[in-house]
């Protein structure tokens, strides 16, 4: 894993930028009828900060990182779990009526 | 084991990016979140075998505890509710964020320069956006007042927390390993940034700011991929990081403003008292009146505003929009970007109360056409439909794109009184040849017109 960081960062700030151009583009088609779940659905991934967690957590050097991490684990697992449930819950909501009801 | 988790890794963001993808239509965008949640379910799995993690049980124990605190927010929490439980949300990861680069720190204070550069990013902008969404989240709870708090050398003191960061960053970034002190009070300084840049935000601009933490977040994650060397947390780091600017952005347009002048001008705090001079006489109707004037109109518009939520009349505006379609009425729903408490709040707030969402209009889509339009029914909402902010120069909300319900043939104003909006500023609609005010609750007043419909 610890390669020369000056080999590895080029590298890491590619991905960094292609990323953010991909984001850009995708998002800018999602329409605003959608942005409050893009938007909690978006918050549900960046717990992906839960992979760092899991790390700094698992490396088990001493038991300050431990606590910190599992503190940081739980946290993360709130805002992926929170957010992609409660997105579910309002996508579910949006539906195509054909006749009004009654 | 490196290989197959990287290999993971890869599947993981795909999945996310296809996921978000699929966002941009409302058929398949739940799809598209399931597909984002697997990709999630892959990330952790594939870090857990990768690193063989299973063995420190309090791992498992966080998981769990996480998860159950999740599941029960997502049950619980109402649909008006959804941006303080963004907001909420948003902290999580934030706090999330800095612990994890406090924890690497702890485990190796001897870092090089890069490592403790990234590091001491991570920690200030998690912690910022912690304790700025805890504010937000304050505020839209009404736990703290909207209004904008402003102090004198408030500037002053912003500067110095911002400086404060620099400094401390450049000294800890030079020896990390004798200045564990200084990293404790970067963490500090990154919490007291985030309470300094919200408290002066009017709770009328939560959506901008709410957007702006969404960003943050994501931006603590990607940070916290650059110091464990993470590809994945880049990835979506950056993804969430794009999707919170691209609506900050949006929230901004929307309200004619520049994110500058959202984050520091105090906007709201003084009263606009405007000039009251009379434009003209405020002619008022019953529900009565307004059930023949609906009866016999061909095609109807509803601009709902957060006052709607908060009178929880969407299931009466839903019945009696059914009814008007039933009659033969064209209806649709015209939503301005900024309506409710964050972006689209009020279409999933539609969308509860059973509304079609193929009925659901976009500002843009209802203002061309407008002027052919028989009836518009505006409910709880009032500076998005101002006037002013096209004629009047002197307005505050001057050059705000608004619904120009003012050029529909009738205007029917539901509104509890005639106390001024949000931004306190007067509303010349309600003084129009064509408008008509109907004075009440809305939702009480929603369901006289329905049961005016039943009766006959």
């Amino acid at each position: 894993m610890t390669l020369d960081i000056m080999t590895v960062l080029p590298f890491l700030l590619m991905i960094f930028v292609v990323a953010i151009l991909l984001g850009t583009e995708v998002i800018s088609k999602v329409p605003s009828i959608l942005h409050t779940p893009l938007m909690s659905g978006s918050n549900a991934i960046s717990g992906i900060t839960v992979v760092a967690a899991l790390v700094a957590a698992g490396e088990g050097h001493n038991w300050v990182s431990t606590m910190l991490g599992t503190a940081a684990v739980a946290f993360a697992m709130i805002n992926v779990v929170g957010g992609y449930l409660v997105t579910n819950r309002m996508l579910e909501m949006f539906k195509k009526h054909e006749e009004p009801k009654k | 084991m490196t290989f197959l988790a990287e290999f993971i890794y890869i599947i993981a963001a795909v999945l996310f990016v296809v996921g978000l993808k699929r966002m941009n239509k409302p058929a398949t965008a739940r799809r598209g979140n399931q597909m984002s949640s697997i990709g999630m379910f892959l990330a952790i799995l594939g870090t857990l075998i990768h690193f063989d993690i299973l063995t420190p049980e309090y791992i498992l124990i966080g998981m769990v505890i996480g998860s159950a605190v999740g599941v029960i927010l997502a049950r619980v929490v109402k649909m008006t509710e959804m941006p303080q439980m963004v907001a909420l949300l948003n902290g999580f990861g934030g706090i999330a964020s800095l612990l994890v680069g406090w924890a690497e720190y702890h485990k190796n204070p001897s870092a090089d320069l890069y490592t403790a550069v990234t590091t001491f990013l991570t920690v200030v902008v998690g912690g910022l956006t912690f304790s700025g969404s805890v504010i937000a989240w304050a505020k839209l709870k009404e736990v703290m007042s909207g209004k904008p708090i402003l102090f004198p050398g408030q500037q002053v003191v912003n500067a110095a927390v911002l400086l404060s960061v620099v400094v401390g960053g450049v000294i800890f970034s030079i020896d990390p390993a004798n200045n564990y002190p200084i990293f404790i009070g970067l963490m500090a300084v990154g919490l007291i940034l985030g309470v300094t840049s919200v408290i002066p935000i009017g709770g009328a601009d939560m959506p901008v700011v709410i957007s702006l933490l969404n960003s943050y977040s994501g931006i603590a994650g990607c940070l916290a991929g650059f110091v464990i060397q993470n590809t994945v947390l880049i990835v979506t780091g950056s993804l969430v990081g794009a999707s919170g600017i691209i609506l900050t952005n949006i929230m901004c347009k929307a309200m004619n403003r520049s994110l500058a002048n959202v984050l520091f001008s105090g906007f709201g705090s003084v009263t606009t008292q405007g000039k009251s001079e009379k434009k003209g006489e405020v002619k008022s109707l019953s529900a009565q009146d307004a059930y023949m004037v609906l009866e016999s109109s061909g095609s109807v518009v509803f601009v709902p505003g957060y006052g709607l939520a908060v009178a929880q009349a969407q299931h009466a505006c839903h019945e009696l929009a059914s009814l008007l379609q039933k009659n033969g009425t064209e209806v649709t729903f015209a939503i301005h970007p900024v309506a409710g408490r964050m972006p689209g709040h009020m279409n999933v707030l539609l969308a509860e109360a059973n509304v079609s969402y193929d009925l659901l209009k976009e500002m843009d889509d209802v203002n061309p056409t407008i002027d052919q339009v028989d009836v518009a029914i505006v409910i709880g909402a009032n500076d998005v439909v101002n006037p002013a902010a096209r004629e009047d120069k002197t307005s505050p909300i001057y050059g705000m794109p608004i619904i120009n319900v003012d050029k529909a043939k009738n205007v029917i104003v539901m509104k509890r009184s005639m106390a001024a909006g949000f931004a306190g500023i007067e509303n010349p609609l309600f003084y129009k040849e064509n408008t008509k005010m109907l004075f009440g609750d809305a939702k009480a007043v929603l369901q006289e017109l329905v049961s005016e419909f039943k009766k006959s």
